[in-house]
């Protein structure tokens, strides 16, 4: 049962390994605009220090929103997506198993790179691990949220503007929480409550979102 | 004049309420907007359907 | 079906509805407009004024019902969504897509009287209280919910993923409400929580609760106006709009 999955994944890496520069290009995104807030509102370290945790997680939701018109676009323009409805393996593992590999070259490079801009915003090494455990775990529930936006945004024209107002209000709760895990620490106090709600909120994303997802592809395929 | 000065709050006890009848107002005004364009269609096509099956 | 028995599944046939909507929307009209005649006399004439925030307070009576009804249209719209996805039922697509603008119109006001009612409370127009930021966020979502529905073609296809979209919003509603209220006590919430007032006094509350009626009468008969409409737009060419056009009884 997992033959084809593994090798839907290992598909989707090498597609995406063949064009670096989409990846790269998100990457890009994140970093330019952590760079463009300093511009924006002054170089005081203090300041931008107790803004920073807001402001990389705002920047890499915007990042991974960017990203997401192309998790089902390639697929759908060239017939792959109509193929993978009369596969006998569910499309909801199909659809997760695409959104861990989006999530693969989008989303964990955000992560890694992240200390760098958190070192470039005065952020203190305990609170770089906590930005890091946070957006490991906050990263795949924006993918797992967007991948449904994307699916219902399957060739219309403009779907780039309207995924962003379809998926940003549901970002909400990750935002809240991840940002506020960091200035938890940054306050001397614990972020246990935020990550256990992160993580729950990643288990529970994981469960429902893929089939939201595969129904919102079949209607758009239908 | 005492009741329209509203304690001194006038601008935002009579802002809230006079936005509020506007916007409601609009909204059933659009509507019947939407309803008497869509109505006309309905008949002329039914009189071109008319005037069709008469030739 | 049982001879005396209401048979229900008459009114998911589009012309029985539209039938009954057209028979129901005048009293429903009807109620609406007393109902507010009445709450607006007793909450700008007889009602007090309160006696810290003065008369500055009687927003109130139109921002909780307003609220009320932004929140649980979106709930209502999500029941129809699904229910118009799952079984296939046109009236209740057409009833989701009918609920959206009121709500959205209704959730509008909330934030703009709770703006209104902000500045003499707390001095500015705007503050990110958990109440007003959920709102504002319930108000995207009906916003995403029209766009999606606007910008697809197919009228099936737009309102089964707006139905997907309804769903998964109305999911997200609690938690974004759990969120967003934690977010605002760890960050030292509001000093004033205006609808915790500690006694209310049995005027006011009898008041507010004609409004919330009043809104609840205007929401039905304005949702019943629009799916009567879109009903109209979806069926144009059936034979029971052209028997009712030659009837004139429309």
């Amino acid at each position: 049962m997992f033959r084809p999955l593994l090798a839907l994944l290992r598909r989707d890496l090498t597609l995406a390994l063949r064009r670096p520069q989409d990846a790269l290009t998100v990457v890009g995104f994140f970093v330019v605009v952590v760079a463009l807030f300093p511009l924006g509102i002054g170089p005081d370290p203090e300041f931008l220090r107790s803004l920073a945790p807001g402001v990389l997680w705002v920047a890499a939701l915007l990042a991974v929103m960017l990203s997401l018109e192309r998790l089902f676009s390639d697929d759908y323009r060239d017939g792959t997506l109509e193929q993978m409805l009369l596969v006998p393996e569910p499309l909801g593992l199909l659809v997760l198993t695409k959104i861990f590999a989006h999530w693969l070259i989008t989303g964990l490079p955000l992560v890694l790179i992240s200390p760098l801009l958190a070192v470039q915003l005065n952020l203190r090494p305990d609170e770089i691990v906590m930005l890091m455990l946070a957006l490991l775990l906050g990263t795949p529930i924006l993918s797992l949220i967007g991948a449904i936006g994307a699916a219902l945004t399957l060739g219309l024209r403009g779907g780039g503007v309207l995924i962003a107002l379809l998926i940003l209000p549901l970002y909400a709760p990750p935002l809240i929480l991840g940002a506020g895990a960091v200035d938890a620490v940054m306050h001397g106090a614990s972020a246990q409550a935020h990550l256990s709600l992160l993580g729950a909120m990643m288990v529970f994303a994981l469960f429902a979102t893929p089939w939201a997802t595969a129904a919102a592809v079949r209607i758009m395929l239908d | 004049m005492e009741f329209l000065a509203m304690g001194g709050y006038w601008p935002y006890v009579w802002g809230s309420y006079l936005v509020m009848a506007g916007l409601l107002l609009v909204e059933m005004i659009q509507l019947r907007y939407r309803r008497r364009s869509l109505m006309g269609w309905i008949k002329r096509m039914a009189r071109i359907r008319a005037q069709e099956e008469t030739q | 079906m049982s001879e005396r028995g209401i048979q229900w599944f008459r009114f998911t046939a589009p012309a029985n509805f539209y039938d009954l909507a057209g028979r129901l929307i005048p009293w429903f009209a009807a109620l609406t407009i007393a109902l507010f005649a009445a709450g607006l006399y007793l909450g700008l004439v007889v009602a007090p004024p309160d006696y810290q925030q003065g008369d500055s307070y009687r927003i109130i009576y139109i921002h909780v019902p307003t609220a009320w009804m932004g929140m649980f249209l979106y709930v209502l719209m999500a029941i129809y969504a699904a229910i118009g996805l799952i079984w296939r039922i046109k009236m209740a697509e057409v009833m989701a897509k009918a609920i959206a603008p009121t709500g959205a119109l209704f959730t509008f006001l909330a934030l703009w009287t709770g703006a209104l009612w902000g500045r003499p409370t707390w001095g500015v127009y705007w503050v990110w209280d958990a109440r007003l930021t959920s709102m504002l966020l319930l108000l995207f979502l009906y916003l995403g919910y029209m766009a999606l529905h606007a910008a697809i073609d197919d009228r099936q296809r737009a309102s089964n993923a707006s139905a997907v979209l309804a769903m998964v919003g109305v999911v997200n509603v609690p938690i974004i409400y759990f969120s967003v209220h934690w977010w605002n006590t760890l960050h030292q919430g509001a000093s004033i929580t205006v609808t915790d007032a500690p006694t209310m006094a049995m005027i006011m509350f009898v008041t507010l609760m004609i409004m919330v009626l009043a809104a609840w009468m205007y929401s039905i008969a304005v949702v019943l106006a629009r799916a009567r409409v879109e009903l109209l737009e979806r069926e144009r060419n059936a034979r029971w709009v052209q028997e009712r056009l030659e009837g004139g009884k429309t």
